[in-house]
């Protein structure tokens, strides 16, 4: 089984690893870099709970394979506290109480940034409609729905100049 | 928001709303789900599963993939104890052990798509996968019934040839699919209907459906030399998984720990055991920890949904509305075990009214579909809904209003349940009441809209408790697309 050197940047950190053709990147993610914080809940790019960023783009990391990482830059989970800091996101599901199990929140959060990365400030509809690739079975979309609106305003609020 | 101030006593933790213990762990990645753990030396391992529904296993034959580099230990059914037996608490219902560990691993025969067959573990997931298509089974393919009421037919095909219906005397002299039929009821029912001015009645039909839980289940399993195993898994209830291996791999209770990881959500379907009997076994055989994890076709195809029903109500009344009298028939999918919730759907049916003459029977009955498993209110949705159901089709007959008949005839404290509980606390009078009063009652209802109601109490035994509540349900609906 030959298995190929992938070079990307995770999280900001240079990595390098290995991977066989038919890896995806999820597999990748969590067997070879141990980054288990993005889940497995169908592999069919159902459900969400492995929503990562790869160059800007929201994708779903069970559907793209290990190798096409090659010379990207991913963001997972895993990087999304700044040095221990939470951000303003993880701050408001926290504080809304938007999750339950968890299995579902890492997805949920990661397609919430790509959303608040291109549109600082969505209406709910827009947040709505981003998040529909994500299936949450235990809290209901209500309160992630709320937390991804404040985090929005706590990060616009951040950016206004003083 | 609050600050715990209630009625002018400041309550340090009613009222207060604390950021979630396991929170930042699980907002940041860092919590530890079933599929998360790692441990050196760790193997993969897959199982095989049935393509048929319904197949006697006449040889299994693992020898061309116990050859493949890579692979460790293959399990079948024979490295389970054959003689596991006894009875589990399991949540909400007992499980057999003979049929969790058959249904972990088939023995003799499989009984539904999916079913599995034989386990390897090896160290790569391509290795393991490459095993999997190695291992011939050789099946003798039989007729298979996946519908509740033609697996019911004297000439259906049969599951299991030493099931026998219990619950009918004389004990029958064939074996059934049916495995028990339940009765409960009270007062004259001939007499009820002779008697009424009204009699409405239906069949009412729901499907299986699936928990659902967003986190297949997984497990990692580890088996020591001296004997001593941990099993890190998915579950609702790690003494029950340590109580069920312990019994399927004939082993000390006292050998086996198990640590329940953060569970992606269960909703009852995780109260029992699929993969970490297989994945222990399959590590006492190599001595390395193995992780099996299901992926969502599995899931789908050979964990427990809830049962599908086939049910009949009848209801006698008086013009005023008062019901006099009510039977029903219940037939639930137990999957390919006995054991379906139809006692508990029984004790649902007509918890919320007060009904002299009942008469209900209930049917177990196994078929070639996946074992059912619990679901939020074992047994009780089905029942409420065809109750329910026939309720308002006796609204529709009198020119009732659908609160006023259920006012009417809701049971309250004191009454006794057709199971014999009495009712202590019953409040339906009071939720009906609310209900009617409010906005969501009164509102108008607009052009392609409905509004229904629906009441519903859910019983279940747990050792001697009996709990029981009352909930309504009053939706309006959007106009139709």
């Amino acid at each position: 089984m030959s298995r190929m050197v992938v070079n990307a940047t995770v999280n900001g950190e240079p990595v390098e690893f290995l991977v066989g053709g038919g890896q995806s990147l999820l597999d990748a993610l969590r067997d070879e870099l141990r980054l288990t914080g993005s889940k497995e809940g169908c592999g069919t790019g159902d459900c969400g709970a492995c929503s990562v960023i790869v160059d800007g783009r929201l994708v779903c990391a069970c559907l793209m394979l290990a190798p096409e990482a090659e010379g990207t830059r991913i963001e997972t989970i895993e990087g999304l506290a700044d040095n221990g800091h939470l951000h303003p996101l993880q701050h408001q599901f926290l504080e809304q109480a938007a999750l339950q199990c968890g299995f579902c929140t890492p997805g949920l959060l990661m397609a919430s940034k790509a959303l608040l990365d291109r549109n600082p400030d969505p209406t709910e509809t827009e947040v709505r409609y981003w998040l529909a690739g994500n299936m949450c079975r235990c809290t209901g979309y209500d309160k992630v729905v709320r937390a991804v609106m404040d985090a929005a305003a706590d990060l616009r609020q951040a950016e206004k100049p003083r | 928001m609050s600050d715990g101030n209630q009625g002018g006593v400041n309550l340090k933790v009613v009222g207060q709303r604390p950021i979630r213990p396991d929170g930042v762990d699980k907002v940041t990645g860092r919590a530890q789900f079933g599929a998360d753990f790692h441990l050196p030396g760790m193997l993969v391992g897959r199982i095989k599963r049935s393509p048929h529904a319904h197949a006697r296993i006449v040889s299994i034959d693992t020898s061309a993939a116990e050859k493949l580099p890579g692979v460790k230990a293959i399990v079948t059914s024979a490295d389970f104890d054959a003689g596991a037996a006894g009875e589990v608490e399991a949540g909400e219902s007992h499980a057999a052990m003979k049929e969790v560990a058959a249904n972990c691993l088939a023995r003799g025969k499989v009984l539904y798509q999916g079913h599995a067959v034989a386990a390897v573990a090896a160290t790569q997931p391509e290795i393991a996968a490459e095993a999997l298509d190695l291992i011939e089974v050789t099946y003798e393919v039989l007729p298979h019934v996946i519908d509740v009421e033609a697996a019911m037919a004297a000439d259906a095909p049969v599951l299991h040839d030493d099931m026998f219906t219990k619950g009918v005397t004389p004990k029958p002299g064939k074996a059934s699919n049916v495995a028990a039929k339940h009765l409960m009821g009270r007062g004259d029912v001939a007499a009820a209907f002779k008697s009424a001015d009204v009699i409405v009645e239906g069949r009412y039909e729901t499907a299986a459906v699936h928990q659902g839980y967003v986190e297949p289940h997984a497990c990692v399993a580890s088996w020591g030399a001296d004997g001593q195993s941990t099993i890190w898994c998915s579950s609702q209830g790690q003494f029950l998984v340590r109580a069920m291996v312990a019994k399927i791999l004939n082993m000390p209770l006292s050998d086996i720990k198990v640590t329940p990881a953060e569970i992606g959500g269960g909703f009852g379907g995780k109260t029992t055991v699929y993969l970490e009997p297989v994945a222990l076994a399959l590590s006492r055989k190599c001595g390395r920890p193995v992780k099996i994890v299901m992926s969502r076709e599995e899931v789908f195809l050979a964990s427990g949904p809830t049962s599908g029903a086939v049910m009949d109500v009848r209801l006698a009344a008086t013009k005023a509305g008062k019901i006099t009298g009510a039977e029903m028939t219940l037939r639930y999918q137990a999957g390919a075990f006995q054991g379906s919730p139809v006692n508990l759907g029984m004790m649902t049916a007509f918890a919320c009214y007060d009904v002299e003459a009942l008469a209900l029977t209930g049917y177990d009955v196994v078929s070639n579909r996946p074992k059912v498993a619990a679901y939020r209110a074992p047994g009780a949705p089905m029942a409420a809904f065809a109750v329910e159901s026939a309720i308002d089709d006796l609204a529709m007959k009198l020119d009732m209003d659908p609160i006023d008949l259920r006012l009417l005839n809701a049971v309250r404290d004191g009454a006794k349940t057709v199971y014999g509980a009495t009712v202590r606390y019953s409040a339906l009078v009071e939720t009906l009441e609310a209900i009617k009063a409010s906005p969501h009652y009164q509102t108008p209802v607009g052009k392609g809209q409905a509004r229904g109601v629906a009441a519903g109490r859910s019983s279940s035994s747990s050792a001697q408790i009996v709990r029981t509540m009352s909930r309504l349900v009053c939706s309006l609906l959007p106009p139709m697309l």
